[in-house]
Formats: C-alpha cells, structure tokens, sequence
C-alpha cells in the first residue's frame, strides 16, 4: 500500500528530542509526522535504556529513559502527531528552492510525503539488527538468513538453526520449534538473559528431545548461495563443529546505522551533521539537525542540548511554513492562545 | 596515577596514562583511540569490546551477570572479552594489556 501525504514539516526520528520537536513546531501551528524504523517511540531512551534513570534532564532530579518518553508523549499529545513506525526513509528529494523550500521523502514501506521543512532527530542511526561479522553471509541474507521473523509458516519444515540467548532468540526457538523438522539453540553459554518461562520451555523442549542445544559461535556458513547447507561453529576452546541447517536467526540484539542519511549531500562530520547554532540548519535549507546527530562547534551530545536546538530550529521552520505571517514570541505561562492550544486555557 | 596499554585495530601498542576510578573505556576514548561507548558505560551496548592480555585476565574482578548478558550480544566473543567500561581502573591494573576487539560493519 502506497501513501502519499502532505504535510509542513516530518521529523525523522521518534526519540525524545524528535518527540519535543512536535511541542515547539505545534506551539507555533506547525503539523509534523515522524518516523522511525522501530515499532514503538523513544529511540534510545525506549530501545537501549528503559529502566536505566537519568539525573541530567532539567527539572528531573531522576527520571527514566522510558519515564521521559512517556512524559514527552503526554506533552504533545495537543498537537496530536502522526507516527509512522516500522519505517526508514530511503531518499529526500529537493523540490522547492532555497527561498521556499519543498521536499518529497520516500520510505521503504513505499509511503511518500511532501513537506516544508525537514527535521533530522536520527540520534546515533536507526536501530538495526546487529549482523554477525561472518565472511559471505550477505549471501545467504533473505534465503538461509534471517534477522526477523515475518511469517512463521515459511520456516516449516526446514532445520533450524537460532542463535542468541536473549528474548529473541528464546521466544522463536519455542514458537518455531513446532514447525521446524529441526531446531537447534546455539548460544555461547549456558546461561541466558531472557524471560525465566522461555527459559523454563525451552529447557522443557530439550528434556524431552523436541530440540538441541549446542555451546559456541558461528564461524563461518557452508552451502552454495543463497542455499545455505551447515553452520561451521567455534567452541570455547577452539574446536570446532557443523550444525547442518537450512535456515539461521541470529538473535544478536540491534545496533545503530546512519544509513541513507549519508548519502544526503551532508558534509559529514565523523557521521554528524554540521549546522548552524542560531537555527541549526544544515548545508541544505528547510533541512535541519537537532539532537545527537547533528555537529557544531562546543556540541554535547545530551538530551537537554537537543530540545534547546529544536526550539529555535521551529523560528526559522516557522518562516519557511508561514512566510507572510509574523512570528510573535510567546510565553506558555501567559498567552491565552497557546494556551488553548495546548488545551488548558481557563 | 598509572598506565595501561591498548593495542587498536591495526595493530598500534598505545600506552595511555589511566586515572584511578575511571572506566577503561572512559580513559581510551579520551585519548582519542577509536572506542564508541555509545551509551555512555551504562552496560547496554557492548561497543568497548576489547580482548584481555591472558596474563592479567584472572587478575580482574568477574564479569557481573549484566556484562555476561552483553557480551551475549555480540556475535563473535573470546574467552578474554571483556567490556572495558566495566572495567574501573585502580592502581592494581597499573600496565593492564588489552586489545581493541573489531568493530562490526
């Protein structure tokens, strides 16, 4: 299914300073959709550190990653956003000029957007699986390997080979093992860090001898591409072994890639993106940076510098989206129209 | 004060000065060595991979059950990865040999 949508500006990227861009561009009557390749908001804050607290976040003393985004959720939630989750954006085309710009931006789910400005809010890259660094494994990608599972009917019947000891790797080897006609866990201990009742039924599955469970890494993948025939894995003390397979899930958590933006005509700055500190723009206009993936001069990489960066990139995005009308600074503690806005005037 | 030795990815021994109470991690990263510590040593990426100088691998404290769970997520371990950021300097580890662990695409 194709979407085309037309909007004033989307934000690339649902972390918390993507999140916050939605509250200053909304104050200021300004639409935004964002979107994120995970399948939930908060980039790193919701992925990487949910439970962990945070003590640098003005006006938090403690807060959690997961606390935050919540709070940042309920905080735009007058502007009412749109999400488009589970998506990338492959490429941005330059459509208007540098005086009005216009851009068309397409991503891998085929949907298409135009807008006026555009919000980079990656952070350290969109989350992707991390990949085992194992020679020709592109290969077999999408035939003998697979980072997720779409459809669990396409692994019946085949020999099973699920790596990682984590959630992932423990859920699929009890949901697949019915359907496998054989399933192998390889993890590089015996010891794992998921949920105690997957643990529970896979150890169940293994008593019984509906399963195997070998200790090692894979080395290396035996077969003629893309038709995968063995995994070559490493034991502890060298050695190795064959698991013949004819399918593998690596299970290896994720990892955070810049991806297309790279190939945006940005001056990279060892992957970030340099832009100005009054509006935080980029080297393309109606294109800005805010949070962790952008660069300038004196630059942290902290939470609080990026909402700072978001509130003054809306000014200029104001222009651009409003360029007849006059941008009135206002206080949220004394305007009555923002205060509507935000749903609380008296 | 003291030193610990890292070499990188190709090949390069570094001695690096090391400040009691830092992480490992922390302290080769600001001397620049290419180390992303992306989530700041909070145990929740594994991007300070490094490998152990066997001689001094038992002479640090085990691995916590976190780090053992972090060191799941990297596909390629060997019996000495360890995580350096946690890895708290202190003057024992004065001359601590490690080797920065490759970096995956």
């Amino acid at each position: 299914m194709t979407d085309n949508i037309e909007t004033d500006v989307v934000i690339i990227g649902a972390g918390p300073v993507g999140l916050f861009a939605v509250f200053e561009l909304g104050l200021l009557d300004i639409k935004a959709h964002l979107i994120d390749i995970l399948p939930k908001v908060g980039g790193q804050c919701a992925e990487l550190y949910p439970e962990k607290p945070i003590y640098d976040i003005p006006g938090f003393p403690v807060i959690t990653g997961q606390g935050l985004v919540d709070n940042l959720i309920k905080q735009i939630e007058p502007f009412h956003p749109t999400f488009h989750l589970n998506e990338m954006v492959e490429s941005v085309e330059v459509l208007g000029t540098p005086e009005a710009p216009k851009f068309r931006l397409k991503t891998d789910a085929g949907t298409t957007f135009v807008c006026r400005a555009i919000l980079i809010a990656a952070g350290g890259g969109s989350f992707q699986p991390k990949k085992p660094p194992i020679k020709g494994i592109d290969a077999f990608e999408g035939t003998g390997v697979f980072y997720a599972v779409r459809k669990m009917e396409a692994f019946r019947g085949k020999r099973i080979l699920i790596v990682g000891g984590g959630d992932s790797a423990l859920d699929w080897t009890v949901n697949l093992q019915p359907l496998a006609e054989r399933l192998t866990l390889l993890h590089r201990r015996d010891a794992f860090r998921a949920a105690p009742d997957s643990v529970n039924k896979m150890r169940a599955l293994l008593a019984e001898g509906a399963m195997n469970f070998e200790l090692g890494q894979v080395e290396a993948l035996k077969g003629d591409a893309p038709k995968l025939e063995a995994a070559v894995v490493r034991r502890d003390d060298g050695s190795t072994f064959e698991v013949p397979c004819d399918v593998i899930l690596p299970f290896f958590g994720l990892t955070m890639k810049l991806g297309p933006i790279a190939q945006w005509g940005f001056n990279l700055n060892e992957n970030l993106i340099p832009v100005d500190t009054e509006k935080f723009e980029t080297s393309t206009p109606g294109i800005f940076a805010i949070g962790d993936i952008n660069w300038y001069p004196g630059k942290l990489k902290l939470i609080l510098s990026g909402f700072h960066e978001v509130a003054l990139a809306a000014q200029k995005v104001h222009r651009y989206v409003y360029p007849e009308k006059k941008l009135l600074f206002q206080y949220t503690t004394s305007s009555t129209s923002l205060q509507k806005k935000l749903g609380v005037a008296a | 004060m003291g030193v610990i030795h890292v070499v990188d990815h190709a090949g390069e021994r570094h001695t690096l000065e090391a400040l009691e109470g830092w992480r490992v991690m922390e302290i080769i990263r600001d001397w620049r060595l290419p180390m992303e510590g992306i989530c700041g040593g909070a145990c929740e990426c594994a991007t300070c991979h490094v490998f152990v100088d066997e001689g001094w691998l038992a002479r640090l404290p085990p691995a916590s059950e976190e780090e053992e769970g972090q060191l799941d997520s990297v596909p390629l371990t060997r019996r000495n990865s360890r995580l350096a950021c946690q890895l708290l300097w202190t003057p024992e580890l004065d001359g601590l040999e490690v080797i920065l662990a490759p970096v995956s695409a």
